[in-house]
């Protein structure tokens, strides 16, 4: 009785659009104008891909995020994980085991992703095995990396010694690529990689499946669990490429470094669109998220009628507003 | 119609309780019901049977406040009332028992009883008083549960009946249930029956809602049949028999909805479990599936079927034998059995078949996924293609493919769900009430499918609560009770009475009574 009947083939048109999967992109883009009109100087070039190469540890923390929580989990742990990854990092540059730098380099790169990936399938354990709520496990790895960095570094800084590997290493910050700067190169090769993964490969389905529905997923036979690990890992791993890019912007950590970076994160995935209750992804959505949020802060530094001290506070009322906006919009369509 | 109307004189002079007058109830496009005229006299006991879909729940939800109605008019005590929601209906005597459990599970049997109308002793709560009177109200049905416990750990028929006692803690005079002893065992039902009659003798209405035949012939003073959103006939229940019943609902010859059959002379065993017990659900189950047989399932709800063949397909921690065509296999998850050809359709098909929040395509192919991948991309042209065939091969009605599956009617959805298993190719199938929630034409096609599946050589197992469909569609029923296999009917043994007395465990003198009036 309320059986759809068939009918003619769907047309397509401006309707079909996602008005939800829209709404970041037009975001951002409003926020263009606004700046362009708080200061002219805004929509240079120069300006603006100075602010967009200072969300890039966001972005692409968020890029994991986005697979995280596209599955239904959370991970609180990622702003200390950054601290943890990039001072044992560090110490390990410092350690001069590897004479020639290049070697010694790639070494500690290679030791920096295999840390974050340790430190991820640390809290996917902990949720899938120990079955605790992801809030819960993460909130403690949060506690537990965060405060491993504050032994580590006895309570002070823990910075690079050497200055010929500092030199060598520098570039991967503050270098640029056909004008571009590396960062945000590394930004778009994590969301293409990112956005890959997540549309068009088994696991990127499973990961939805995940999310939307575990009981539905475990009865289809999907590794429920084994998807989850997988998501923390690869949250881990993105941790990872943000502190490879961190190390040399400073090329020192001490224990407030990252501080407060799992909110951003999790601010630019839901802006972005990602239902927080898992079940739908949007990596694009996602480096918009993390662009918002930089550029809203620029604004606010380029013009005068706003404190800058006020930045948290309109970060906070970013996401609520991106929550009422998103709900509106599933009420119309 | 004409005999909806006729029929008003049965009862006495006075006006009735609660009139409906042309109600009709569109979703968008869609009418649900259409020119319903309905009346409840004081004192009278009103079924209302119908299949699924027919609009019971629909015409229930309006009568008690939680749905307007799209046009059409109620009348309470002759004069026009507009129900602004559940609230304002109660407050006017008229209250729903739900067929779902809406209570907390973690607060008490009395908080939830009192829930929204507490009592308050000044500032705080008078937790003596309304643990007393929680005690009554359960005792008034015939139960003793202590009114200080969790309703979670209560079986879901006590909960049904701490609902029951909670809806009719409020003055009423009209008390609607929809299916109120879907989950009941016969005492409990015999208890509420009689809670009923109680309700009835001090002059209010009831408006019943059941499936269970002999129920309604049992306490109805008349019967409303729906079918298709339309009033098909309200008459008095004197006279009218079950099978009448049966067939007025369905508004056909019952019999001609299975497909015609011949029971498998099989002697090879596809499936064959021994001993296998699933811890709190199911005891030394042992059973054989034979290659191209259609087995059923019987028992009553809760009597562990569901979570005897999800222990034997790895969805559950089981312990016991499980051969494979003869060859001895231990699924230890879900994934070995998928693999080694048999599924498993859940009866919770909106909880555990399919993503309600993804469309029709990522569902079809999610369980059989690897198919479709090349490399480390997904076809997706692919699986374009095989939702054209699924659409195609099991008549799955959309009006557009971008759809989610939770935008399908729960028919289309079981086809999706059965296209969607169907896709590994499996030798054993395994359905969980394969037609619970669908409308009579899906049903049909549903049968039909089931017996080509055999036909085909492939291994049936049909897990259902519905008598008549087990007996209808399977060569061989078994019947469970309290997790044990207690019994096997097949050829002219296949009746309700029989699957009935080993379901419940009466005696036959017992069951030849409740035979009388089925």
């Amino acid at each position: 009785m309320t059986d759809t009947t068939s009918s003619a083939p769907p047309r397509r048109s401006w309707r079909d659009i996602d008005l939800r999967a829209v709404a970041p992109f037009v975001a951002l883009a409003l926020l263009l104008v606004l700046g362009s009109f708080v200061n002219p100087n805004f929509l240079g070039f120069d300006n603006l891909s100075n602010v967009l190469t200072r969300s890039a540890f966001i972005a692409i923390i968020a890029v994991g995020a986005t697979f995280v929580i596209s599955a239904g989990g959370l991970d609180l742990s990622v702003g200390s994980m950054v601290a943890f990854v990039a001072s044992l990092t560090i110490m390990f540059l410092n350690s001069g085991m590897i004479a020639n730098p290049f070697l010694m380099l790639v070494a500690a790169m290679l030791l920096a992703m295999g840390i974050g990936a340790l430190c991820g399938l640390a809290n996917g354990l902990i949720t899938t095995v120990g079955r605790i709520e992801p809030f819960i496990a993460t909130l403690g790895t949060m506690g537990i990396y965060r405060g491993l960095t504050t032994w580590l570094s006895q309570g002070g800084a823990i910075t690079m010694r050497n200055s010929e590997l500092q030199q060598l290493y520098r570039p991967v910050y503050f270098g640029k690529i056909f004008g571009v700067p590396f960062p945000l190169v590394a930004v778009g090769l994590s969301a293409i990689v990112g956005a890959f993964v997540l549309y068009r490969t088994a696991f990127g389905r499973h990961v939805v499946a995940v999310g939307s529905n575990e009981d539905v997923a475990r009865y289809s036979g999907i590794p429920v669990n084994r998807v989850r690990n997988v998501t923390y890992v690869i949250q881990g791993l993105c941790v990872a490429v943000a502190c490879l890019l961190y190390i040399p912007r400073l090329g020192s950590t001490s224990a407030t470094t990252g501080l407060m970076w799992e909110l951003q994160a999790i601010t630019a995935v839901v802006v972005g669109g990602t239902a927080l209750r898992g079940g739908v992804g949007r990596i694009w959505g996602t480096i918009c998220g993390a662009f918002i949020l930089e550029i809203v802060g620029n604004i606010m530094l380029l013009s005068n009628f706003v404190s800058e001290y006020l930045l948290g506070a309109i970060q906070g009322a970013i996401i609520i507003i991106a929550m009422l906006v998103q709900r509106s919009l599933v009420r119309r369509s | 119609m004409a005999t909806a109307e006729g029929s008003e004189t049965v009862t006495t002079g006075k006006p009735p309780l609660l009139e409906a007058v042309g109600i009709s109830k569109s979703f968008g496009p869609v009418e649900v019901l259409g020119d319903i005229n309905l009346s409840l006299m004081p004192g009278e006991v009103h079924a209302i049977i119908g299949e699924n879909g027919a609009g019971k729940s629909t015409l229930m939800k309006i009568l008690a406040g939680h749905l307007p109605s799209t046009r059409g008019e109620l009348k309470l005590d002759g004069k026009p009332v507009v129900l602004a929601g559940p609230v304002d209906a109660e407050a006017r005597g008229i209250v729903l028992v739900h067929q779902e459990i809406l209570l907390a599970p973690d607060l008490t049997v009395a908080q939830n009883i009192y829930l929204g109308r507490e009592v308050r002793k000044g500032l705080t709560l008078d937790d003596k008083t309304m643990n007393k009177g929680a005690a009554e109200a359960v005792r008034a049905l015939g139960i003793d549960i202590d009114p200080t416990i969790a309703v979670g750990r209560l079986s879901i028929a006590q909960r049904q009946l701490v609902q029951i006692a909670r809806a009719l803690l409020v003055p009423h005079r009209v008390v609607i249930f929809d299916e109120p002893t879907a989950s009941l065992t016969l005492t409990e039902t015999d208890a509420l029956l009689r809670v009923i009659l109680d309700i009835k003798k001090k002059g209010a209405a009831v408006l019943y809602i059941s499936h269970r035949l002999p129920e309604v012939k049992e306490i109805a003073d008349r019967v409303t049949v729906l079918r298709d959103g339309r009033l098909i006939t309200t008459r008095p229940a004197e006279g009218l028999e079950a099978v009448d019943m049966a067939r007025l609902m369905v508004g056909r010859d019952v019999a001609k909805l299975y497909p015609d059959r011949v029971a498998t002379t099989a002697v090879d065993y596809a499936l064959e479990v021994d001993g296998m017990n699933v811890p709190g659900y199911a005891h030394d189950a042992s059973f054989k599936l034979r290659q191209g047989e259609i087995l059923g399932f019987a028992g009553l709800v809760g009597a562990g079927r569901t979570e005897l063949l999800e222990g034997v397909v790895g969805l559950r921690t089981s312990h016991g034998k499980v051969r494979l065509n003869g060859k001895p296999v231990h699924f230890v998850t879900v994934r070995d059995s998928l693999r080694a050809g048999i599924v498993y359709l859940s009866e919770d098909r909106k909880g555990k078949g399919l993503l309600l929040g993804q469309n029709l395509g990522i569902n079809l192919t999610l369980a059989g996924l690897s198919q479709f991948v090349r490399g480390l991309l997904i076809d997706r042209r692919k699986e374009a293609k095989a939702l054209d065939g699924a659409i195609a091969e099991f008549d799955i009605r959309t009006r557009n493919k971008e759809l989610l599956a939770g935008q399908l009617s729960g028919g289309n959805q079981q086809k999706l769900l059965l296209a969607k298993m169907m896709l590994l190719n499996p030798q054993i199938v395994i359905i969980d009430e394969p037609t619970r929630g669908i409308d009579i034409g899906t049903k049909e096609q549903i049968y039909k499918f089931i017996a080509e599946l055999a036909e085909s050589g492939k291994s049936v197992i049909v897990i259902s609560s519905e008598m008549q469909e087990v007996i209808g569609i399977c060569d061989r029923i078994l019947v469970m009770r309290n997790g044990r296999i207690v019994g096997e009917v097949s050829g002219n043994h296949m009746t309700e009475d029989e699957i009935v007395v080993l379901a419940t465990g009466v005696t036959s003198r017992e069951a030849a009574s409740m035979a009388e009036q089925a």
